[in-house]
């Protein structure tokens, strides 16, 4: 590993009915990405609990990024604001264990939000890259 | 479960797969897994012989869960539940890992990465499946009948078939009279017939059945329940009238009110007094509109003991199974000015001129306003095909109805008035399918056709008291042409229809050009994310009369599969609250929007918070707050989720 260079892995989470049809909408246009990631697919992006977050970033992961469902959201109108609860609420926790912020992003990704998406992964990649490895204890 | 006993079946989709991913080294390392019993790549595992294969494993090797890595789980997933159930197992025994759209399609650049992505995708699917229990489809009872919203072609359409199938059909109109946009064209493509004998000859058909309940000025208030068992709120504005009037011209002679009148869309006046605005309309009773009557009592002088100022809404309430939303959509209307709109009296929206050709009859001239029109300049794409620019809410997709109906009025003005001069001002012609003979034709009888640039639009000005109309025509390289014209048509698209009060009720998806948005434009065109909440016509975005029919057929073939069985089973990925661990701290209960959640008292455990299924839809929202775990998603537990993102995790 020390020889070679660091590739972040990022874990993200989708929502059934929107961000996963754009996810898979960019594979579909084959638009490229980061491919050290791994896709879980929710309902929604509100059901995401912080400690999974804080779970991915301890068990391996440098990032998490959230394409929550936005104002596209089936369920719920106040979708946006709710995931954003679940992400605040990860940055605090992962504050207290000494983990940076920039770590976790979400952004809506609509289920035709081929570009979009892409640019947020690389982005995201770019980020994870001058953080280098999460330092995890123990 | 017992033991996991698992099959992986990794998909090569012909070469789609496999040209990228490792997929022997994908199922090399996937039998390295707790669990797995038998891992397997095939070329086509959709293919009949890929799904015997999974079956015959299930049965040689006692297999108890199943993965399959293919393409998304839009595409396959209900495909292989069915095979697991084939086999014996519980459709729920089954996860469905996504290795061509989310990898071999995504990083084709990176073969190496795919790879290592495949093998964590099939690893999650794999932890996934240790901790799957059986699950059972959610049963409920249904009430066999539909709430139809809009009175419209579309409505009208869909009430009409699920009648004729034996379901019992509420339909709820805003408008005094049913018949919506249609009924106010004249004549329409195909046959020439005109949009009110449409709507006229579906109104006859409806009123023959007994299964039907008709509400006009009328508007739903509230809906409650869940997927086959809906209570509707109606409330019914009175009309004022309790009968015909044989008087009823005087009535309208005296009243001194003047407004817009809907049916010419805005093309002439009305009174206060609506009448049953075509042949065929129904009722066959006025309506007086309140909001524009003065209460002078000018019309009682001629109507007196058919009018009645006492009448009050009625609010109804009705038991449905399903709801079909037709609420049609709203014509563009231009802005003050836009084209010298408003501006010019000689300036008419294309719905208006139809209107005009309706009322004209024929007699070798056209007459509009008084005054003989011998020319007109049709300007296309009003309304449509916007630009967005800045904050501005910018119609940008095109109307789909409008060339088509600019080429049919022409036609028919040609054949009614010929000589009169045609100039179509366009952006581009999108006559698609059989309407492409109408511009053909249109091109053989002269019509004039010049093309202008969406960054330099025509200009209408008007000189000696004559419109002129300057374009720059993209087909003469732009040489810039004045065209002197009697009648300037705005070819205007639709809009949706401002419905806020509806959305906060029914909150169906709005999609981003505001009309109400198919769960999938292809797979699921008329339903929506709401379990039996269906959409018809051009609710759902622009379409002409013959599409807007097909979709409420559609939309009422749907409705009927679920109204007509007395049981429904609904996908059981819903909250359930693990009582042993609830420490009634309520916030699931103030988290949930769809009141799903209250307390209960549970047998030796005392109060807890409790899930109806019937009215979970799955979101989640309640698992994210629960301080203490204890609410989860069945099939999608939290233990699954966790041990999902320690097995994407690992190093491959």
């Amino acid at each position: 590993m020390s020889g070679e260079a660091f590739k972040p892995k990022i874990l993200v989470f989708s929502t059934n009915l929107i961000s996963d049809v754009g996810i898979d909408y960019t594979g579909l246009l084959h638009m490229h990405y980061p491919a050290t990631t791994a896709i879980i697919r929710l309902p929604c992006s509100s059901m995401i609990r912080p400690e999974w977050i804080i779970l991915a970033l301890k068990s391996g992961f440098d990032g998490v990024f959230v394409a929550a469902d936005g104002t596209d959201c089936p369920y719920l109108r106040d979708c946006t604001d709710r995931t954003a609860r679940r992400v605040d609420k990860a940055l605090r926790m992962a504050e207290e264990e000494g983990i940076e912020p920039q770590r976790i992003k979400m952004a809506a990704i609509c289920s035709v939000c081929a570009e979009p998406f892409v640019n947020h992964m690389r982005n995201f990649y770019q980020t994870l890259v001058k953080l280098g490895p999460v330092k995890r204890r123990g | 479960m017992d033991e996991p006993r698992i099959g992986v079946y990794v998909c090569w989709c012909g070469g789609n797969i496999s040209d990228v991913v490792n997929v022997e080294k994908v199922v090399e390392e996937i039998k390295k897994e707790p669990g797995v019993i038998v891992a397997r790549h095939f070329m086509f595992m959709c293919s009949e012989a890929g799904q015997k294969m999974i079956e015959n494993d299930i049965k040689t090797h006692q297999l108890n869960a199943v993965v399959v890595a293919s393409c998304s789980p839009k595409l396959h997933e209900a495909t292989f539940r069915n095979v697991v159930v084939r086999a014996g197992l519980n459709p729920y025994m089954y996860y469905h890992a996504n290795i061509r759209e989310q990898v071999s399609w995504a990083h084709g650049d990176n073969p190496e990465e795919a790879t290592r992505k495949a093998i964590r995708h099939v690893r999650m699917a794999v932890a996934y499946l240790r901790h799957a229990k059986p699950l059972e489809k959610i049963k409920v009872d249904v009430t066999p009948s539909a709430l139809i919203i809009g009175g419209g072609i579309a409505g009208l359409r869909a009430a009409l078939d699920l009648a004729r199938m034996g379901v019992a059909v509420h339909l709820v109109e805003k408008e005094p009279f049913l018949g919506g946009n249609t009924a106010r064209l004249g004549e329409v493509y195909p046959y020439g017939r005109r949009g009110s004998e449409i709507a006229a000859e579906l109104i006859r058909e409806l009123l023959k059945h007994d299964n039907v309940a008709i509400y006009t000025n009328a508007e739903v208030t509230s809906i409650k329940g869940f997927i086959g068992n809906f209570e509707a709120e109606i409330r019914v504005k009175p009309r004022y009238f309790k009968g015909k009037c044989p008087n009823i011209m005087e009535a309208i002679k005296a009243c001194p009110v003047k407004v817009p009148d809907e049916h010419s869309f805005g093309a002439k006046m009305r009174t206060a007094i609506r009448l049953p605005p075509y042949p065929g309309a129904y009722p066959d009773i006025p309506a007086i509109d309140m909001e524009a009557c003065t209460k002078c009592g000018e019309c009682l002088k001629a109507c007196g003991d058919k009018i009645d100022f006492a009448q009050e809404e009625q609010v109804i309430r009705v038991k449905v199974g399903s709801v079909i939303t037709a609420t049609g959509f709203k014509p563009y209307e231009p802005r003050e000015g836009e084209y010298g709109y408003k501006t010019y009296g000689e300036v008419v929206t294309l719905p208006q001129l139809i209107g005009i050709l309706a009322e004209s009859n024929g007699g070798g001239e056209l007459v509009v306003n008084g005054r003989k029109i011998r020319s007109i300049a049709f300007i296309y794409c009003v309304g449509s095909r916007q630009k967005p620019s800045g904050d501005e809410k910018a119609n940008t997709y095109c109307s789909r109805y409008c060339c088509n109906a600019t080429m049919y009025t022409s036609l028919k003005i040609l054949e009614k008035y010929p000589g009169v001069r045609l100039y179509h001002l366009y952006r581009d012609i999108r006559t698609y399918g059989k309407h492409e003979l109408m511009y053909e034709e249109a091109c053989r009888r002269g019509v004039v056709f010049l093309k202008y640039s969406e960054d330099d639009p025509p200009k209408v000005r008007k000189e000696d008291g004559k419109l002129v109309v300057t374009v720059k025509d993209l087909l003469t390289e732009g040489i810039e042409v004045e065209i002197p014209v009697d009648l300037v048509v705005l070819v205007t698209g639709m809009e949706p229809r401002p419905n806020e009060q509806l959305n906060e009720i029914l909150k169906l998806p709005v999609g981003r050009d505001g009309f109400y948005q198919e769960v999938h434009p292809k797979l699921r065109p008329v339903e929506t994310t709401l379990a039996g909440f269906f959409i018809a016509g051009t609710a759902q975005g622009p379409k002409d009369i013959k599409e807007a029919l097909a979709s409420a057929s559609a939309a009422a073939a749907k409705a009927a599969g679920i109204v007509l069985k007395k049981q429904l089973e609904l996908e059981p990925f819903v909250a359930r609250v693990n009582p042993d661990k609830c420490n009634l701290s309520q916030k699931c209960i103030a988290e949930c929007p769809y009141g799903a959640i209250s307390i209960k008292e549970y047998d030796g455990k005392g109060r807890k918070a409790w899930v109806n299924a019937a009215l979970c839809k799955g979101c989640g929202a309640c698992v994210a707050v629960c301080p203490t775990g204890a609410i989860e998603i069945q099939g999608l537990t939290n233990e699954q989720i966790e041990d999902m993102i320690k097995a994407a995790a690992r190093e491959v």
